[in-house]
Parts: C-alpha cells; sequence; structure tokens
C-alpha cells in the first residue's frame, strides 16, 4: 500500500493536483482534496480487463484485428467520445486520418457556442493563477460553478493569500440568471454572492441589456426577463469599477438556441470594459471529458476542433453538419467508434451501426458494442497529459497503480497499424 | 550504408568553404571525412549543383498556445489551403499558420531541417513541446519567456542578487526545456495586468517601480552568466509605434556591451517623419548594429498578404487589434506568467504604412554589413508565412527583381525608402550564413548547419538557378540526419527530429523560494510544473540533444 501525493486530476477541468490517493493493488482511495467529481472518477473500480467481441472475451489482439476488419471497408466511420489525453488523441486523429473518418468531441454542442463566437470575433480571456491574484469582481453567468467544479472558489477565490488584493474576503461575486447550487461562493466571511435569477433562454436579453449599459447606452425599460434594469445598472458600475473583472460561463450550461450570439455578447462586452479605462477578462468554463484536450490536439494536428471529417483525404471542420447525433440520425455513418478513457457513464449513443467501444474499465452497456476493448485512464493507469478549462495550462498526468490496462493510444495506434 | 555525394558545390561558412566542388560522405546519419577505401552504398551525383546543410529558422512559432488560438481562429484561411494525406503523409493544412505536420513538411521541402519557437511560456511549454513533437522531419528547440512575470518583478523589486536571478533563470531554462531566453515586451506584459497601455524603456511598472530597461540587463547578465550560447532574445518595448527607433537605438545603448539578440527589428525601426508621420529607421539601426558587435538581430520582413500575428505582447496585440483583418482577435492574461495576443492581419502593398514595412526589413537586411549577425526571418506567421522564404530571398539577392517589386507599391512608400539605390546584392554564401552557419553558431547547436566532418547530415541540394526564388522553394533532395526525405521539393519519407536544450546547473536551494511561491499563488505544485525528459521521448518519437554552455570543456 502506498500513498501519492500532489496527483494531478484530468476530471474537474480545473487542474486540481494535490490529491492525496492511497493505493491498494487496484484499488484507489482519495485521502485528501477529493470531492463530489474528483473522488468517485479516481475510486471507480476496474471491472473488465479483457476486450470482447460479440460478448466473448478475447485477446487483445483478437479484438484490435475485429476493430480493424469493421473499418476496412466502411464510406464514413464516425469516431465519437473523443474523451481522452494527448496521447490518445494523436492516436486517434492518425485513425482517423487513415480510415477517412469524422470525429466529434461529445462535449463539442456546447463548446461550439464559444467556437462560433472565438471564429466570428475573438475575446479576451484570462487564465485560473490570473483569477486566483487578481480577480476584485467575478460575474457568473447563467452556470453553477460548483457543480461544474466544486473546489473553484476554494481554489481560485477563496485562496487565503493573493498577490495583489489585500483580502481575498473582500471579492465580489454575482451570479446572472441562474442561482448557485450551494454556497462555496459566500467567502470566508459570510458574504453571499449576489444572485440575480432569470430563465436561462432570457439571457440574450439580458446581456444584451448589460452590455449596452456598459457601453452606457439608454435603456428605456425598467425590468427585462424580470431582473430590474437598475439592478443591471449596478453591475456594469461594479464592472466598469473593477480592478480586475472576470465574467465566467459554461458554454455548456447555456442551453438555448443560438447561445453563441449570447457568449459573442458577453465577449465584445468584455472588449468594450477594456477600452473604457479598466481591464476585464473572460474564463469559460471547460477541460471534462478531455473536451480541451481533444480540440487542442486536433487544432494543432489540423488546424481545426475536433469536430472534424477526413472523408476527402484532408480535414473539413463543420459545427453542424459534422455532429455525431446528426451523422447517426442522416444515416451519413457507417460505424461507430466511441472513445471514451475518463467515464464509465458516457456511453455511447444507441446505435444499429457496427460499433467499436475503446472505453474506461467498469463501462456497461444496455446493447453489447461488437467490440469492446477496456483501456486505462489517464492520470490512474498510464501517464499522460490534460488540458484544463483555460486551455493553456496542460497538467501531467501520473500513473498510480499497475493496472495492465492498455492506454487510449496504444489500441487506437494498433487498430490504425492494423487497417 | 556509406552514401557518397559527390561533385556539387559546397557552400559551407562554418568551414569557410565558398562554392568549392567537394564530396561529401554520410554514415550513419553523420558527415564523415572520406574513408579509406570503404565501399559506397549510394551515391549521388551532383555535379554542377548547389550544396549547402539544411537550413534552420532561429525565430518561427511554431508550437504553443498562442499559434494554436491562431489557428482556432481562423478556420476560412485553412479552407484555402487543404493538404490532403498521402501514403507518407499526414492530411492537414497550409497557408498562415499550417497544421504541425504540414509545418514540418514545408519547411522540409525548403530545404529547412530545424526550426526554433521563440515564445515558449514557462507555464505553457508542455505545449510547446508537444506541438514540436508532431512536427515531422524538423529539429526544434524553444526559447523560455521571462521578464513579465510576477516571480522575477518580485525579485527585483526585493533587490535580489543576480546571482539569485541567474539562478531562477537556468531552473526555469531546464524545467521547460529551452535552449535560450527570450523577453518580450520586458514587464509590459505584466503592466498590462494592472490596466498600463503602454511601457517605454525607462518608465515603470506602477506595481513593481521597475523599468523594461532594468529587466534587459538583469536578463542579459544571467543569460551571459550562466553560459548559454544564445544571447537574451528579445522582442523590444513599443512593438509597432511610429517613433520606436529611438526606443530601439536606445535599448542597445542601455544593454551596455552585453550579448543581446534584437528580434522582427523591421517592428522596431520606425521613424515619425514625412506626411503621414511615419517613416524608415532602418539606416539609423543598421548603423547602430555595424557600430555594436555584441548585437544580433532578425527582420521580421513583412511580405504583402493575408497572415496573423501572434505574439506574447498582449499589451501591443490589444493596441494593434483595430489593424485586425478579417476583425477578430484574441488576447490573454496567462498564469502570472505572460500572455499572448492573436490578431490576422492582411498587409497589402497599396497600404503606405505596410508598403514602408516591407521597405523598412529589406533596408535593413541591405544595410547590415556583417550576415553573422543578421537572420532571414520573417518571425512566422506575423510578418508573413515561412512559405515565403525563397522569395525573401530573391528580393535580397536579385537587384533588379527588387526595384521592380519597389515599383509597384504605394507611391509614397516609394519616396520615403533609399531602397532604389541600394546596390547589394546577397551572395549564395552569405544566404548560407544567415540561414545555416550563422543560426547554428548563434543558437549554440555545436553539430549542425556546417558540413565538415562530425556534423549531422542535414544537407540540402538545389540546381542553380538565375531565379533565385525557384531555386529556394523546389531543392532536388535534402537528407535530414542522412536519410533522403525530399525529392524535388516533395516530401519522400519523414523520420522525427530531435529537441535541442541546454541544461544550466543551478544552485538547488532555488526551489525553497519557488515552492513557497507555486503554493501560494499559482495554480499547480511546483513538482507539477517541470517537465520530465519523458514527456518529450515517452512517445518513442522524440530525442533530447543537450548542448554544451559557454565555458564546458568540449
Amino acid at each position: 500500500m502506498t500513498e501519492i501525493t500532489e496527483v494531478p486530476s484530468p476530471f474537474c477541468g480545473i487542474g486540481t493536483d494535490d490529491l492525496t490517493i492511497k493505493v491498494d493493488g487496484v484499488l484507489l482511495k482519495v485521502i485528501e482534496n477529493g470531492c463530489a467529481v474528483n473522488t468517485p472518477a479516481f475510486e471507480q473500480p476496474i471491472t473488465d480487463t479483457q476486450a470482447r467481441v460479440s460478448g466473448q472475451e478475447v485477446s487483445l489482439d483478437v479484438a484490435v484485428a475485429k476493430a480493424a476488419e469493421l473499418l476496412k471497408d466502411t464510406k464514413l466511420p464516425l469516431i465519437g467520445g473523443c474523451a481522452t489525453d494527448v496521447n490518445g488523441m494523436r492516436g486517434l486523429l492518425a485513425l482517423a486520418d487513415k480510415a477517412g473518418a469524422v470525429i466529434d468531441n461529445m462535449n463539442f454542442t456546447g463548446a461550439r457556442n464559444n467556437f462560433l463566437a472565438l471564429q466570428d470575433s475573438g475575446w479576451m480571456n484570462t487564465t485560473l493563477a490570473e483569477v486566483k491574484n487578481r480577480c476584485d469582481l467575478l460575474l457568473v453567468v447563467g452556470t453553477d460553478v460548483e457543480a461544474f467544479a466544486p473546489r473553484f472558489f476554494e481554489r481560485y477565490l477563496w485562496n487565503k493569500e493573493s498577490m495583489f488584493l489585500e483580502d481575498t474576503s473582500s471579492r465580489e461575486v454575482i451570479y446572472l440568471g441562474r442561482a448557485p447550487s450551494g454556497t462555496a461562493s459566500t467567502s470566508p466571511t459570510g458574504k453571499a454572492a449576489q444572485v440575480l435569477p432569470c430563465a436561462i433562454e432570457d439571457l440574450p436579453e439580458v446581456i444584451a441589456v448589460l452590455r449596452a449599459l456598459v457601453k452606457k447606452q439608454p435603456i428605456r425599460v425598467t425590468s427585462v426577463a424580470g431582473i430590474a434594469v437598475a439592478d443591471l445598472q449596478t453591475i456594469a458600475d461594479k464592472l466598469l469599477a473593477a480592478t480586475y473583472g472576470v465574467v465566467t460561463w459554461g458554454a455548456g450550461a447555456l442551453a438555448f438556441k443560438q447561445a453563441e450570439l449570447t457568449v459573442q455578447t458577453l465577449s465584445e462586452m468584455i472588449k468594450d470594459l477594456n477600452n473604457q479605462n479598466t481591464r476585464c477578462s473572460g474564463l469559460p468554463l471547460a477541460g471534462k471529458e478531455g473536451d480541451q484536450t481533444a480540440n487542442q490536439v486536433c487544432g494543432w494536428t489540423t488546424g481545426y476542433p475536433a469536430r472534424t471529417r477526413f472523408s476527402s483525404g484532408y480535414p473539413e471542420y463543420d459545427p453542424f453538419l459534422n455532429e455525431t447525433k446528426v451523422l447517426l440520425e442522416n444515416g451519413e455513418a457507417d460505424a461507430l467508434v466511441w472513445v471514451q478513457a475518463f467515464n464509465v457513464n458516457a456511453v455511447p449513443p444507441e446505435t444499429n451501426l457496427p460499433t467499436i467501444v475503446v472505453g474506461r474499465s467498469g463501462m456497461t452497456f444496455t446493447k453489447e458494442p461488437d467490440v469492446f476493448i477496456p483501456v486505462g485512464t489517464p492520470g490512474i493507469d498510464h501517464a499522460g497529459h490534460a488540458y484544463r478549462m483555460d486551455n493553456v495550462v496542460a497538467i501531467r498526468l501520473k500513473k498510480l497503480r499497475e493496472s495492465g490496462l492498455p492506454s487510449t493510444a496504444e489500441v487506437l495506434n494498433a487498430i490504425e497499424q492494423a487497417l | 550504408m556509406l552514401i557518397k555525394l559527390t561533385g556539387g558545390i559546397v557552400y559551407d561558412p562554418a568551414s569557410g568553404i565558398d562554392g568549392q566542388q567537394q564530396d561529401i560522405y554520410i554514415r550513419d546519419g553523420r558527415i564523415i571525412a572520406k574513408p579509406a577505401d570503404a565501399v559506397v552504398d549510394k551515391e549521388y551525383d551532383l555535379k554542377g549543383k548547389v550544396v549547402m546543410s539544411g537550413a534552420i529558422d532561429m525565430h518561427t512559432h511554431i508550437g504553443g498556445g498562442k499559434g494554436n488560438i491562431a489557428r482556432t481562429l481562423l478556420p476560412e484561411d485553412h479552407r484555402q489551403d487543404p493538404v490532403y494525406r498521402s501514403d507518407i503523409t499526414r492530411s492537414g493544412c497550409g497557408h498562415a499558420m499550417p497544421s504541425t505536420f504540414v509545418t514540418g513538411y514545408r519547411y522540409a521541402e525548403m530545404g529547412y531541417t530545424a526550426g526554433f519557437e521563440p515564445a515558449v511560456l514557462p507555464n505553457n511549454a508542455r505545449q510547446a513541446h508537444m506541438e514540436m513533437g508532431d512536427i515531422p522531419i524538423l529539429d526544434k528547440g524553444g526559447y523560455v519567456m521571462l521578464g513579465s512575470d510576477d516571480y522575477l518583478l518580485r525579485m527585483l523589486t526585493a533587490k535580489k542578487d543576480q546571482k539569485a536571478i541567474n539562478d531562477y533563470v537556468a531552473w526555469t531554462m531546464t524545467g521547460a526545456k529551452a535552449i535560450g531566453v527570450k523577453v518580450v515586451n520586458p514587464g509590459g506584459i505584466n503592466a498590462f495586468k494592472f490596466n498600463q497601455r503602454k511601457l517605454d524603456l525607462d518608465e515603470q511598472n506602477s506595481h513593481y517601480g521597475v523599468t523594461p530597461r532594468e529587466i534587459l540587463r538583469v536578463l542579459a547578465t544571467a543569460v551571459k552568466e550562466i553560459g548559454v550560447a544564445h544571447p537574451l532574445h528579445v522582442h523590444g518595448c513599443n512593438l509597432g509605434v511610429p517613433g520606436n527607433v529611438q526606443t530601439t537605438l536606445d535599448t542597445i545603448q542601455g544593454i551596455g556591451g552585453l550579448p543581446m539578440h534584437l528580434t522582427h527589428i523591421q517592428f522596431h525601426s520606425y521613424g515619425t517623419e514625412g506626411d503621414f508621420k511615419f517613416s524608415s529607421g532602418a539606416a539609423q539601426i543598421a548603423e547602430a548594429i555595424n557600430r555594436n558587435k555584441n548585437i544580433t538581430i532578425d527582420v521580421g520582413q513583412i511580405l504583402f498578404g493575408q497572415t496573423v500575428t501572434a505574439s506574447g505582447d498582449n499589451m501591443r496585440q490589444h493596441a494593434n487589434h483595430k489593424h485586425a483583418s478579417p476583425n477578430k482577435w484574441v488576447t490573454m492574461d496567462i498564469e502570472c506568467d505572460a500572455g499572448c495576443g492573436v490578431v490576422p492581419f492582411k498587409y497589402k502593398d497599396q497600404n503606405f504604412v505596410n508598403a514602408l514595412q516591407w521597405a523598412i526589413g529589406l533596408e535593413t537586411f541591405l544595410l547590415v554589413n556583417d550576415p553573422w549577425r543578421i537572420f532571414l526571418t520573417t518571425d512566422h506567421p506575423n510578418g508573413a508565412p515561412f512559405t515565403s522564404y525563397p522569395h525573401l530571398i530573391r528580393l535580397l539577392m536579385d537587384r533588379s527583381f527588387r526595384n521592380d517589386m519597389l515599383a509597384t507599391i504605394h507611391p509614397e512608400a516609394q519616396k520615403m525608402t533609399t531602397l532604389a539605390s541600394i546596390e547589394r546584392e546577397y551572395t549564395l554564401q552569405e544566404i548560407a550564413i544567415m540561414t545555416r552557419a550563422g543560426a547554428a553558431k548563434l543558437i549554440g547547436l555545436k553539430d549542425r548547419g556546417g558540413l565538415s566532418a562530425g556534423n549531422w547530415a542535414d544537407i540540402t541540394v538545389y540546381t542553380d538557378n538565375a531565379d533565385r526564388q525557384k531555386m529556394f522553394e523546389k531543392p532536388d533532395y535534402v537528407f535530414k540526419d542522412g536519410q533522403l526525405v525530399v525529392v524535388d521539393g516533395k516530401v519522400v519519407s519523414t523520420k522525427w527530429g530531435t529537441t535541442h536544450v541546454v541544461k544550466p546547473e543551478f544552485d538547488a536551494s532555488v526551489e525553497k523560494g519557488l515552492k513557497d511561491y507555486f503554493d501560494r499563488y499559482l495554480t499547480m505544485k511546483l513538482g507539477n510544473f517541470k517537465i520530465s525528459d519523458d514527456e518529450i521521448t515517452e512517445d518513442g518519437r522524440g530525442s533530447i540533444s543537450v548542448h554544451p554552455l559557454q565555458g564546458d570543456v568540449a
């Protein structure tokens, strides 16, 4: 039995790397600095260690050969999930290039709200260490931050010391749209966040008014979506008065049509603030299920984010037409490869297509896939790299135990070689 | 296997060979002396061909977060240059900010065998190395960025001595796997976080009270005292600001004779004369370079067309965003370390400022006398994509072509440049110095950039052609570590290059202060920050080549 300290997590998206984990054979127990997201993800037991073809246990070689056979004569295989580490994505993209596949990260429909805004007008963003040391005002838009990452406030807002704030507990937190599910955003001195709730689908209107107020445009109405314009004026004034304001949102939490326009309005509002003699930055929440990792590696390998097809012999990005759901519903895809090394509950979508699952050991299926290859989890069963939410820091994941499970990269490289 | 390259005309400035017919022998990836009675396994007849070592780009943005932001920002640019997969090459995209695989292929297809990323943020160094790890064929390396990091500025405010700073710089280089140190808008990226919008050489950071001049001095001293071959790599204050020629001259004077490399100096050579209050400072800069032997420069030539600028200098990039074309841009503040700014640009020959920028770059090339102290760059992709190098070489080597081009740019810009009167044409040997021997010497690569026995066999073979653009865009052969990778300007096989680093020594006690700082203020543990060798080598493709420090016994 050993204890491993300073363990980084690929699960929470905020790059926690202070976990202490007790390792007993292949059993893990988080004994320090766990949270509702990380603890179960680390402690998930290994169930399968053997690959299966049509439900029958086989050797890895046989499973790989079968996967290659299923992919051999396909016209448009779909590689979904795309939830793995950097080397896993390298292998995945090599396979996709060779097989002429579409690749689609499972969080892309949410992330698309950010990409469309980014690719249309850009943004001014920041990273977690800047938040930790500089942020004096945090505006949370339409997102329950602590449900997303339970330790966000503890690590990056209520840290004991910061380089540029006398007293971190004097930071101000404002929720717009959605109320927090707990009290993590309440300061150590007991100051609760200000909450201005509205229906999530009314956020476009609310944010448009807020931006207008930041730009000092006259607003004639006195309330919008149930929020008094005077209250929005107060937020605008606080953003203008802040030394280093930060605006955060989860692209997936903005679950309404054309939410990219709301991300864009927020991002343009942040630019407006920076043109009015103060600093303000965006901080999109992400980094789960390897989403930032997938987009980064696909970005440098193809030029495009991780919703890209290779069926023409070169990468073609389309944030709508290359969506897993669309390709399955329209009958365009003719095989499914599901890659998910982090989350046993993120199972492949239901389909009658030939299905290959390269998944975390412990995954269970309502319909047995044609091929199931259990793989190790990056940061538990093998070393690796994962990007956290701010897309700058790639954390070095550690190997914690000897499980004998292959890595995603090993499996996908083997399938590519067999093709 | 013994390979013989027979009868080529060799330009090898590292050995003082200027256009002499010589045979070259290759065994086990390296150039060897003529072996006695050995059987040649493969011979290439190079009679009449021009032979140089593989070219080295000493400043090119090929790895790291800002480049990937630039890629993500510009899908429309990629769509105009799709790159198909082949049996031996991966698919990708080209033009302004090519995908990693295409970066490797296209550099190799121009005869380049190494490229160095000049702006590696310590906290983003993993990404820089991972991206460069996916660039085939080329060797690579990085200069780690310091000077706006809060740790250094705190040290300066606390009046820590030079030894402590040297230890910190050496520690950071080792942790980030770097071969050089760069400073970008010294202290300015940090000042932008405190809402300062400009920072002159002697202007204080509003929080720390430290000036860019002090930062440059202390870092240049550290680099020299640690023994790093590559002098402090400086992207100066006031990039792009009319009148910044004076800042640049003051920067040269202020470094007090210490070795210093001024990068993309074209962007820092602007005066304020003329009707448009924008003029060329190239003559003054060139004069200062010619006089100060401690200074080296690369040009950062602009060439007309669409590109994207990606820089650590978020202060200046934010100020420049109004020139974004297409109108979209990104800036980031990063990890109490640095920042970045990505702004697409379309340089137009009928725009007065762009036209004069073009002329200023060329004036600089032609007025600096010593080719060992000036390097051919476009600051890829900031001035133009690296694929424009053959065109740039023709502009330098062919005066009548240059003057033909000059006659097509904005007429007011033509009046504001002395370019038409400059007769100089670069020779093949001078091109070989700028792009090979000089670059290897500047970076401190011990066995690259030359063709004498003992060097790695990175070799490019061209067919001599009066049209230098045609000559340099399509080499007959390129060998990388002795492997034939390009024939007639097309990749015929691929391999993986190495990562060049230095490993300077430091007092282990430096980690005491750093550990405390990481725990209190940063977002990861000190131990998780440091990049281990196996992160570069574990996938079986990468390798690390450690180069000696000055003062080491060879």
